[in-house]
């Protein structure tokens, strides 16, 4: 009978209960919360208040496609993906094929591509906004040629300056993923095509790049969805999205209009519909990458 | 010819690894400079280096309290994710239950769903219906499991000889004393690794603690700091400098843990954690 009801080894559920419910708490019942909140015309209540919160239907999602400002945020991630991810997967695929060859200095090597990547952004901002001031050292060297207004104040600028940091932060571990897929790459291949005469460039082409195709799938959806959750970046290296909305990220948009102005209905709505963006770019991206 | 390409590279990979370095270079002699020099010089300073930017940003804010903030957050997410994540991990990996399917599923898709997505709900049940703005819980319980880290303990649990398990039933060892005494001793590697990935989310998180703490006696580090970049620093007298000073106290320990235990941050150890 408990076996029926448990499976064959119901000491199992007892050993998974505190993560399913971990999961339902913080993951199952929010999402469909944020669904929920989106239909309805939902606002901040005292708790425990009886509050009316009548269905409202599209009317967020009205309210929040037609938001220039939600646009505008919308674009600048797609900005930002466009820079962010070829640069991602190219020079961290072409940086893990070299860690891969060298023998000396590997150690050293690796450990400082990845120094970013276990670094809070918050720290690292705090550099970048020193290197990039106007009057900052990457100016400096720069002299006549530093653009004017300068980086992060310059509205075609801002969101390309957040998308080389991001690339910056992240690479370290996409370097690692790729080092690993290319552990799984055969050996007789590069062989083989260096007896066909292929030359370094030919074999990466050719041998490499489809041999790690599952882990550019994987670098590619995992960078988008870094993409989709900026937020930090813009709340502060650019001064809250600056210049004037240039570098407004949909999550910093999200907080502005859900928890500075207490919309929370239409902030929810902006997250499902990233939700949703997400998900059908992890879907076509998987299928595009993975073919064959 | 071969070596000479060889040698190419390797320029051109510690040419690399010089730009990803030299903002870390940055933050620390910015952080020791009493007037921030900014030209080509300046980044390679002969003389004059202080400490006062820290003494600066300690009277700014209050380092000591927000480290400790840090670390309660940090231990307790550590806490939670390695005590119900391994005992989930190995419930995924090794025992046939119901509802495992599902949950598998569930951890998969949590993967692809950023956080940061669901912190309006999340925002609204823990600060709106149970009051947890301005406390540990609070900050804590979204992040009191770590779903990579459960991957990470599945993938290495799974890996472990079906024989030593049968064995060890036969002998008539009970469950939890299988896991704890025979499987626990064999993924210990894991545990570090899973350990080391789980603290850099909690140490290094800026959005979540900064929406639930208003109080600033109990704001971590990073939102401390974040705070007074975006507030206070216009009225310091060197503002880049102790903005550097706070963001060496907050990078250091992280960079230090990796450093100190680099080999178990290797492709190799968490291939077999992502890639399942």
């Amino acid at each position: 009978m408990l076996t029926k009801v448990f499976g064959r080894q119901p000491l199992g559920t007892v050993f998974a209960a505190p993560y399913a419910l971990f999961l339902a708490l913080v993951f199952a019942y929010p999402l469909g919360l944020a669904v929920w909140i989106s239909f309805h015309d939902y606002f901040f209540a005292a708790p425990g208040a009886q509050v009316d919160r009548p269905f409202v239907g599209l009317e967020n999602y009205q309210t929040v496609l037609s938001d220039p400002d939600v646009q505008r945020a919308f674009l600048n991630v797609a900005i930002f993906l466009v820079i962010n991810v070829p640069l991602t997967v190219v020079l961290s695929l072409v940086l893990a094929t070299g860690l891969n060859s060298i023998v000396r200095a590997r150690t050293f090597l690796r450990v400082s591509y990845y120094v970013p990547y276990v670094t809070a952004s918050v720290a690292l901002v705090g550099v970048w906004l020193f290197l990039f001031s106007s009057g900052g050292l990457v100016n400096q060297v720069l002299g006549p040629l530093a653009p004017s207004p300068s980086w992060l104040v310059n509205s075609h600028l801002a969101m390309p300056v957040i998308a080389l940091f991001v690339t910056w932060k992240q690479m370290g571990f996409f370097i690692l993923l790729y080092l690993a897929a290319l552990q799984g790459v055969s050996k007789d291949l590069y062989e083989a095509a260096s007896i066909d005469g292929a030359g370094r460039f030919r074999s990466f082409m050719n041998v490499t790049v489809p041999g790690v195709r599952s882990a550019t799938s994987l670098v590619v959806i995992l960078a988008t969805i870094t993409g989709a959750n900026l937020f930090t970046e813009p709340y502060l290296l650019t001064n809250g999205g600056g210049p004037d909305g240039a570098s407004a990220s949909p999550v910093f948009v999200m907080y502005q209009k859900g928890i500075e102005q207490g919309n929370p209905d239409t902030a929810s709505a902006i997250g499902v519909i990233l939700v949703a963006l997400v998900l059908v770019i992890a879907l076509v991206q998987r299928r595009f990458l993975e073919r064959d | 010819m071969v070596k000479q390409r060889r040698i190419w590279s390797t320029a051109a990979l510690f040419l690399g690894a010089f730009v990803f370095l030299f903002p870390f270079y940055y933050m620390v002699i910015g952080s020791l400079q009493e007037k921030p020099d900014t030209t080509v010089k300046g980044a390679f300073p002969t003389g004059g280096l202080t400490l006062h930017n820290y003494s600066e940003i300690n009277s700014r804010v209050d380092l000591a309290q927000s480290l400790f903030n840090s670390v309660v957050f940090t231990g307790g997410v550590l806490l939670g994710t390695v005590v119900f994540g391994v005992l989930a991990g190995y419930a995924l990996a090794r025992l046939k239950f119901r509802g495992r399917g599902a949950l598998f599923a569930v951890m998969l898709l949590v993967q692809i769903i950023p956080f940061q997505l669901l912190i309006i709900p999340i925002y609204v049940m823990i600060v709106r219906s149970y009051g947890l703005a301005d406390s540990y819980l609070g900050m804590i319980a979204p992040f009191a499991i770590n779903s990579t880290a459960v991957f990470v303990f599945r993938q290495f649990f799974l890996q472990l000889p079906e024989d030593l398990f049968a064995a060890a039933a036969l002998d008539g060892a009970s469950e939890l004393r299988i896991l704890w005494s025979i499987a626990l001793p064999l993924v210990r590697p894991a545990i570090l690794t899973a350990t080391l990935l789980t603290f850099i989310g909690p140490w290094n998180e800026f959005l979540w603690p900064f929406l639930v703490t208003k109080d600033q006696s109990l704001q971590p580090l990073a939102v401390t700091l974040a705070n007074y970049i975006s507030n206070i620093a216009g009225r310091a007298s060197n503002p880049y400098g102790a903005i550097l000073a706070g963001a060496v106290v907050l990078a250091a320990p992280a960079v230090a843990l990796f450093v100190v235990f680099q080999k178990r941050f290797t492709g190799a150890e968490l291939s077999s954690g992502v890639k399942g």
